[in-house]
């Protein structure tokens, strides 16, 4: 089988722009820090909660792949959002409550959904925020997201996985809104993996290259929070459009284990950013503030 | 005798929608060929879907989100199976997750004679999952009546429509005889059958009820489904789809469970329907249906039994 040309580009620099990072005011880098933060820190203190068994649904974990909802939230922060299965950092990107999040995975009835639902379902219609929830079949929020950009003519951003775009009716959902030129922003959470089946093992060909037949815009990236911010920008006011943004998935695909460390740390490689960019006492400060907070959030 | 077809029904119905509720109508191939038997007007407002069966139930259900309430055709009922699953697992669902509705009307038109994926009756299936409002209105009032049903819930509704039906004017009313024997159930297009099988047996001394089923979920069993049958002391359910595991067992049990009467159940052979005119298993009609009665009838006589 030939392998796939997008699983043989994963890397933690794939596309990242030389100096982009400078193109962004320090409040915008640090902003989009402080979400991969709070979306981290919450997932750490889950995972804990899990241990001690007060948390006793199925989890999915965001940790790894904060970095894609933190960016492009900070870009597209009015669109309608339609979230995949693993959806804590869109949540908590998109200026989802933390506590209504945790009250959720808790099933309590101040959660979400009132604790119907659970970690893979979340929703949000607060304030500016319409995000709405997976129910667990892969890819169904595509051809929804397509249909709420016709039915509302409203920009939508649609996040979904590499698994996800291989099922029948997503790129049939995206060919559609290229014909209607919907405003819609597919994003992929490429982490290269269906539960643990890589790419490599699937199939021969790259998402990126079918979404472009389709006369669709599309990008592969690496996760690096200044490049994608990039892109939205670049792509936000011409959708339909599409990234393809490989990240490291830190757990397994349900639950809080692991199979070793990630291909890479982007979490690590924003901080050294940071401090290169001399932020590395505000972003320090940032990230002591939200871990406390976070910690408080899930304290017995 | 009216004027008004079903099927003139259907269409001036979507056309005010379209037209005066910014509604939506989508479907595949449906402003071609008659413009599905005349039940789609030419207004603004509709979507041609691409092939996609599944993407396209998902592109209405995702119009259902941001409240355009669309009609979402699907020209032959077989093509559920493909159109179900974000039908069933997210427009169905959403409402009891998370409080938000998804309300699609599905327009899942039925014919018979035309094949073994282009004949079928599903509305069974959905009245086994749990969100649906399911329906097979038969004449123009009754399509009135479901859409006003429609727009005044927030659930998603499979409307098991008929081919059958679009040439109708006339309206289906119950009979109900004080000296019958046996009260008839029918569903979908066998309600025409059932009617003539009424006047078959009526003309051999044998008085029957027919009580019209509309509404298949809710099913609401109230004094109009169960009266005439406590009175008649027997009952038939008839559907146009399988019989196995399909709407007339699920209707015929809730009815002996609310009654304690047995009721029996009529549907397609469990045999695939092929095109060829001896293999069609078509809708039961009106000889097959005065057929079981009388077999019903001989079987509970005191010489049926003593024969048996």
């Amino acid at each position: 089988m030939i392998p796939a040309q997008g699983s043989g580009m994963r890397s933690a620099s794939l596309g990242v722009i030389p100096d982009i990072a400078l193109s962004f005011t320090t409040e915008h880098s640090l902003e989009m820090f402080r979400r991969m933060c709070v979306s981290r820190y919450f997932d750490l203190g889950l995972v804990e909660s899990v241990k001690d068994r007060r948390v006793t649904y199925p989890v999915y974990l965001s940790l790894g792949q904060e970095s894609v909802a933190a960016a492009i939230s900070t870009v597209v922060p009015g669109h309608m959002v339609f979230t995949q299965h693993r959806c804590h950092a869109t949540y908590l990107s998109f200026g989802g409550r933390p506590e209504k999040l945790r009250d959720e995975l808790l099933g309590l009835p101040t959660g979400t959904s009132g604790g119907r639902a659970g970690s893979n379902c979340i929703q949000c219609h607060e304030g500016r925020v319409t995000m709405f929830g997976h129910h667990g079949l892969i890819g169904e929020n595509v051809p929804q997201a397509v249909g709420a950009a016709l039915g509302s003519g409203r920009p939508v951003v649609c996040f979904f996985g590499d698994g996800a775009a291989e099922e029948d009716y997503v790129f049939a959902a995206m060919g559609f809104a290229a014909t209607h030129k919907l405003p819609v922003f597919f994003v992929c959470e490429d982490n290269n993996l269906s539960i643990l089946t890589p790419i490599e093992k699937r199939r021969s060909w790259s998402i990126t290259d079918v979404v472009r037949a389709l006369g669709i815009p599309a990008v592969d990236i690496t996760d690096d929070p200044w490049t994608i911010a990039h892109h939205a920008r670049e792509q936000a006011n011409s959708l339909p459009a599409f990234l393809n943004i490989y990240v490291c998935r830190k757990n397994w695909h349900v639950g809080v284990g692991s199979d070793g460390p990630p291909e890479w740390d982007r979490f690590a490689l924003v901080k050294e950013r940071l401090r290169e960019r001399g932020l590395a006492e505000r972003s320090g400060s940032l990230e002591d503030e939200t871990r406390q907070a976070m910690e408080k959030l899930w304290a017995p | 005798m009216g004027s008004v077809t079903v099927a003139d029904t259907i269409r001036e119905t979507t056309r005010d929608h379209l037209e005066r509720n910014d509604g939506l109508l989508l479907g595949q191939s449906v402003t071609a060929v008659g413009w599905v038997n005349g039940t789609v007007p030419d207004c603004r407002n509709i979507i041609e879907l691409p092939m996609t069966d599944v993407a396209g139930a998902g592109i209405a259900v995702g119009a259902a989100l941001v409240g355009r309430r669309p009609i979402f055709v699907i020209r032959f009922q077989d093509f559920l199976v493909l159109n179900g699953s974000p039908l069933i697992y997210f427009a169905a669902k959403t409402k009891a997750l998370h409080g938000k509705s998804a309300p699609v009307f599905v327009r899942a038109i039925a014919s018979d004679g035309l094949g073994p994926v282009h004949s079928g009756v599903l509305h069974g299936i959905f009245m086994h999952f749990p969100g649906f409002r399911v329906c097979s209105p038969m004449t123009p009032w009754e399509y009135r009546r479901i859409w006003e049903d429609f727009m005044s819930h927030d659930d998603p509704m499979i409307v098991s429509e008929h081919r059958a039906s679009f040439p109708n004017t006339e309206e289906l009313e119950d009979r109900v005889a004080g000296d019958a024997v046996i009260t008839i159930y029918p569903v979908s297009a066998t309600r025409f059958e059932a009617v003539k099988a009424a006047d078959v047996l009526a003309a051999e001394g044998i008085r029957c009820n027919v009580v019209h089923v509309l509404w298949l979920k809710p099913l609401v069993i109230d004094e109009r489904m169960a009266g005439p049958l406590c009175r008649s002391g027997s009952g038939l359910v008839v559907d146009a789809g399988h019989e196995t595991a399909g709407a007339s067992q699920a209707i015929a049990y809730a009815l002996t469970r609310a009654t304690g009467i047995p009721v029996a159940a009529m549907g397609l052979a469990d045999e695939t329907k092929c095109l060829c005119p001896p293999l069609q298993n078509r809708i039961p009609d009106a000889g097959r249906i005065a057929g079981a009665v009388r077999e019903m009838l001989r079987c509970a006589s005191p010489e049926g039994l003593a024969h048996g």
